[in-house]
């Protein structure tokens, strides 16, 4: 078999005519500052990228389902053994060069690089190569032992002043707030980094540091964060870079096809409509009249929507955009939803509502301003963007509700079982809010089912978009009158 | 790992949102004017909706495209030129509202906006550069037309097409990396923005569930208390905390007030730190369906336990003795709802049912009164202290737009433009003594036009009174003088840092 040496070319670019040598691998959390200028094969090329490309993707599908922290490991690491190996120096000894443990290294190094190549090219592929690669690098540095991360923060120098005795003491008052959380240190004698804060923007957002003239003071217990931040920032400088270097690779047409097929196979699970459900109801077919009788099919954050938008014949922006593009989802055309927010906001009048409404229902279908068609809001997308303010009823009832309201609504919808109530209050405490939502809708539709003997289907996947709540609900409706037509014959 | 589930949630969303269904609504404004195909994205919008995005409670994100000559047609629709005195004061009440009539709005922009002064704040250098030259200026028209990416060479430019279009009100953006007029010049990547001012709005739709003396676009002084209590908390943390130093707080024109924080750290954090500061300052959370909407971490992060005190100054007066929210037998579930011991609750309820008329303070003061006799056995004293705690924090602590703050491309009306439904100007508040400024002298448009002419009357032509500037002679003055200061000192500072900067590279040149 003929194996073509490629050098790789973006190196060559960079380096010039230095000399091709093998690195150095002292252990083996790597932040991938410096580029792999060795030689490989165009096999090697592509099947370590691929294999790599399978960790980010189940990565990023377990960040898409919302999985914590824990679960995304667990999920992960098998898959790690598997296609991504890296060994600590402890367990198996550094032999010499060329031994497993290198190139373990040297396939994690390398399969970094390649990708970056193939995912420098979008916003958005930047992006979401960011992130998975820092959950990678996350699970990675949690995993490894304490001497592996202080080689790692001795290797990288980056910039933190450590709080002297003194300040730390006139500071006592103000830093001791945050030590109680902290996991390993104790109190008194934790250490604490100086940082400007903007390098660390999470710990700010969840007021976990203290914070004076512009400086957080970071407890050792909380350099997670830090690193991760580092890394991740690190990165994205990186890939731009990369980005505007990649026209000018003057490349054959060897490397870039591979890496356009590599970039192809990080796609983001998304919900499709299914046709079979709406297939049934016809796109399009649902009528403005019939939305009140579809209700019950419907998740709780809609219903919530839907009957105070009953209740105050009035909906602010993101319960409108919300609700609005659900119910695009499930089959309102355009002129049916006009229909539909027109009788339901009763008391404006029509000029006011031509004015004010009818440009962002016509703009939700594509038919204004830069002509998109916009898709349903996801509970990915419903979980994070803006949380509802006073008087707002749009979010997640499973995350914005308080606990007594989310079991009221809840038994509203007649789930009046203790043991799945307390089912949905442990899920929401673990913030499983699509776990939640998906208990709710099995305990809905097993009374239903029941009476038919349709099972609703135990160790379903759980719900990750409203429309598919709706079309699941849909579907079974169906099942329930197709056994009871024939048990009727 | 302590704070895991902020960062997947956070991760979770920017993956999942595919480019047609990213969400938010900024964003989306964003996107569809830079791919609005007719050269001026320009559009409708209800006025009094713009002109605080909160004012009515519906965010509008919304225009249509307009041709060339309608937008002509809008801005020449007011008489080009036209005397300079004598406008009757009932014409200006018929129309618009108290005040806000097109050849008023002319005649301010013309002898009263400080044109210079607001392009020295956005420039911060005494010559324009490209902070200035690539920033969107965006307008609302007397006909609700939206006009965005606008810019501006010079103030004098800038002065003479606000005169032209005389719009009814106008927005400040962020620097892009080009000028806004050549967006569809230069390649997409290209045109993005840098920097803006970090903003903050805070408004009274935000209170109306708590506020009890206005509802609606109403204040009275009662209610501005809010917003002079809210303009304290967060000054002293942009200061304290954060290090800024150029804090800029104006009156909002009706019923709220905005921050925009001018230091060139603060102008350049990218989304994802405005998020992390605006989520730091923001304690009040929680929609329709969420009883308690403050949920703190105990002990109290040094930020929150600086804010309650400064709270606790005002609590008294401003909730229990002027918005007196419990005093009606069927408001106090609202109080109950927020404190744990149900035991305690009760009493409490059954004490508060026998008097009908019982003041929210005193019923303040039967909490630690019937706790301390003992009518609750499972009473938690620590628990019933930081749940009072956060009833403070729930009544007073400032309710934040946060999505405002959030992005680096959000609009925020300009300093000084007048609110079309009031009339009055949006002045700069002292932060130093927030408590003194009241929203009803704010003077509106009309008072000041009459005040020049009332001046010019009585001061006849004379040498004296021709070297005073207009705004000299009205009650604008201290507001004009103030922004002045405040320019001077942003703009010392950066000639300093970049003074330095040069010294630096000139030294290193050397070398």
């Amino acid at each position: 078999m003929f194996r073509t040496q490629k050098r790789r070319a973006l190196e060559r670019t960079n380096f010039g005519k230095e000399v091709v040598r093998e690195q150095d691998y002292p252990d083996r959390l790597n932040m991938y500052l410096i580029p792999p200028l060795a030689e490989i094969t165009l096999d090697q090329f592509e099947e370590w990228a691929l294999d790599r490309l399978r960790i980010l993707s189940e990565i990023e599908t377990c960040l898409f389902r919302n999985r914590n922290m824990k679960m995304t490991e667990q999920t992960v690491k098998p898959l790690l053994e598997q296609y991504l190996a890296l060994s600590p120096n402890s367990v198996s000894g550094r032999v010499s060069k060329g031994s497993q443990l290198d190139d373990e290294r040297k396939k994690d190094h390398y399969s970094h690089f390649i990708l970056r190549l193939a995912f420098c090219r979008t916003d958005d592929l930047r992006r979401r190569f960011v992130k998975a690669e820092t959950v990678l690098f996350r699970i990675r540095y949690t995993s490894a032992d304490i001497t592996e991360q202080h080689a790692l923060l001795a290797r990288y120098n980056f910039g933190w002043t450590p709080v002297s005795d003194d300040e730390k003491r006139s500071l006592q008052e103000f830093l001791s707030f945050s030590s109680s959380e902290s996991t390993y240190a104790t109190s008194s004698g934790e250490s604490y980094f100086k940082v400007p804060f903007e390098r660390v923007p999470e710990l700010i957002e969840s007021r976990k540091v203290f914070l004076k003239d512009g400086v957080a003071y970071v407890p050792a217990s909380q350099q997670l964060s830090l690193i991760l931040n580092e890394f991740s920032e690190k990165l994205e400088r990186a890939l731009e870079v990369t980005a505007r270097a990649l026209p000018r690779l003057d490349e054959d047409d060897r490397l870039l096809p591979i890496l356009a097929h590599l970039s192809k196979g990080f796609v983001a699970p998304e919900y499709i409509p299914d046709n079979s459900t709406t297939g049934a109801l016809g796109h399009g077919v649902v009528r403005a009249a019939q939305v009140d009788s579809l209700v019950p099919h419907f998740p709780l954050c809609m219903r919530t929507l839907h009957s105070a938008l009953r209740r105050d014949s009035h909906l602010r922006y993101f319960g409108r955009q919300q609700y609005g593009l659900f119910l695009k989802g499930i089959g309102l055309s355009v002129e049916e939803a006009l229909t539909f927010w027109r009788t339901s906001f009763s008391k404006c009048t029509d000029e006011k509502f031509s004015k004010e409404y009818r440009y962002n229902i016509r703009h939700n279908y594509g038919l204004e301003g830069n002509r998109r068609n916009y898709k349903p809001r996801s509970c990915a997308q419903i979980l994070t963007d803006a949380a509802p303010g006073a008087n707002e009823h749009h979010g997640c009832p499973y995350r914005h509700f308080s606990e007594d309201n989310l079991v009221a609504a809840i038994q509203g919808l007649g789930v009046s079982d203790q043991g799945v109530l307390r089912g949905v209050r442990d899920d929401v405490r673990n913030k499983q809010y699509h776990v939640a939502c998906t208990r709710v809708f099995e305990a809905t539709h097993k009374a239903v089912g029941a009476k038919s003997a349709v099972g609703v289907g135990v160790g379903m996947e759980s719900i990750t978009h409203p429309n598919l709540y709706f079309d699941r609900s849909m579907q079974f409706a169906k099942q329930v009158e197709t056994v009871e037509n024939e048990s009727g014959k | 790992m302590p704070h895991f589930e902020g960062d997947i949630e956070k991760i979770g969303m920017e993956e999942s949102s595919s480019p047609q269904s990213s969400s938010s609504a900024v964003h989306e404004l964003e996107r569809d004017a830079a791919e609005a195909s007719s050269p001026p994205a320009v559009g409708v919008h209800d006025a009094a909706n713009l002109n605080d995005m909160n004012d009515n409670d519906d965010r509008q994100f919304e225009f249509e495209e307009f041709t060339e000559e309608e937008i002509e047609a809008a801005a020449t629709s007011v008489p080009e030129s036209r005397p300079s005195v004598n406008i009757p004061p009932h014409s200006a009440i018929q129309s618009a509202g108290p005040g806000a009539t097109p050849e008023l709005m002319e005649m301010f922009y013309q002898r009263l906006f400080p044109f210079k002064a607001l392009f020295q704040w956005l420039n911060h250098f005494p010559s324009p550069t490209s902070s200035f030259t690539n920033r969107e200026i965006a307008f609302t028209l007397q006909n609700d037309a939206y006009l965005r990416y606008q810019s501006f060479p010079t103030y004098d430019a800038m002065k003479k097409e606000v005169i032209r279009l005389n719009p009814s009100r106008f927005e400040i953006g962020p620097v892009y990396s080009a000028n806004p007029r050549d967006r569809k010049i230069v390649r997409k990547a290209a045109f993005r923005p840098l920097e803006k001012e970090l903003v903050f709005d805070i408004d009274m739709t935000d209170y109306d569930e708590i506020r009890t003396c206005c509802s609606g676009t109403k204040i009275c002084n009662k209610c501005w208390n809010f917003i002079t209590v809210a303009i304290k908390v967060l000054d002293v943390a942009l200061r304290v905390d954060f290090g800024f130093k150029h804090v800029l707080w104006v009156y909002s024109g009706r019923r709220g007030a905005h921050a925009w924080v001018c230091d060139k750290r603060a102008r350049e954090l990218d989304d994802a730190k405005r998020r992390a500061v605006a989520s730091y300052l923001e304690l009040v959370r929680g929609g329709a369906q969420s009883n308690k909407k403050v949920n703190l971490k105990r002990p109290l992060h040094p930020m929150v336990t600086r804010s309650l005190n400064i709270l606790r100054e005002s609590f008294s007066s401003t909730i229990l003795v002027d918005q007196d929210p419990w005093r009606a037998p069927e408001h106090v579930d609202k109080l109950l709802k927020l404190l744990p011991d149900k035991a305690l609750n009760q009493e409490l309820k059954k004490r508060w049912e026998t008097t009908s008329d019982q003041s929210s303070a005193s019923k303040w003061a039967d909490i630690d009164s019937l706790a301390q006799q003992g009518v609750s056995k499972s009473l938690d004293a620590k628990e019933l202290k930081e749940a009072k705690q956060d009833v403070v924090l729930e009544y007073l602590y400032p309710r934040l737009d946060a999505e405002v703050s959030k992005h680096l491309n959000h609009l925020l009306k300009s300093p000084f433009c007048i609110h079309p439904g009031t009339g009055r100007v949006c002045v700069p508040i002292n932060s130093a003594r927030p408590e003194t400024f009241d929203p009803m002298d704010v003077p509106t448009v009309s008072q000041l036009i009459d005040e020049i002419d009332e001046y010019d009357a009585t001061h006849g032509t004379s040498e004296s009174s021709e070297k005073l500037a207009d705004y000299e002679k009205t009650s604008l003055k201290p507001y004009v003088e103030y922004f002045h200061r405040f320019v001077s000192d942003l703009m010392k500072e950066e000639m300093k840092e970049k003074r330095q900067l040069d010294q630096e590279n000139g030294e290193s040149l050397d070398f």
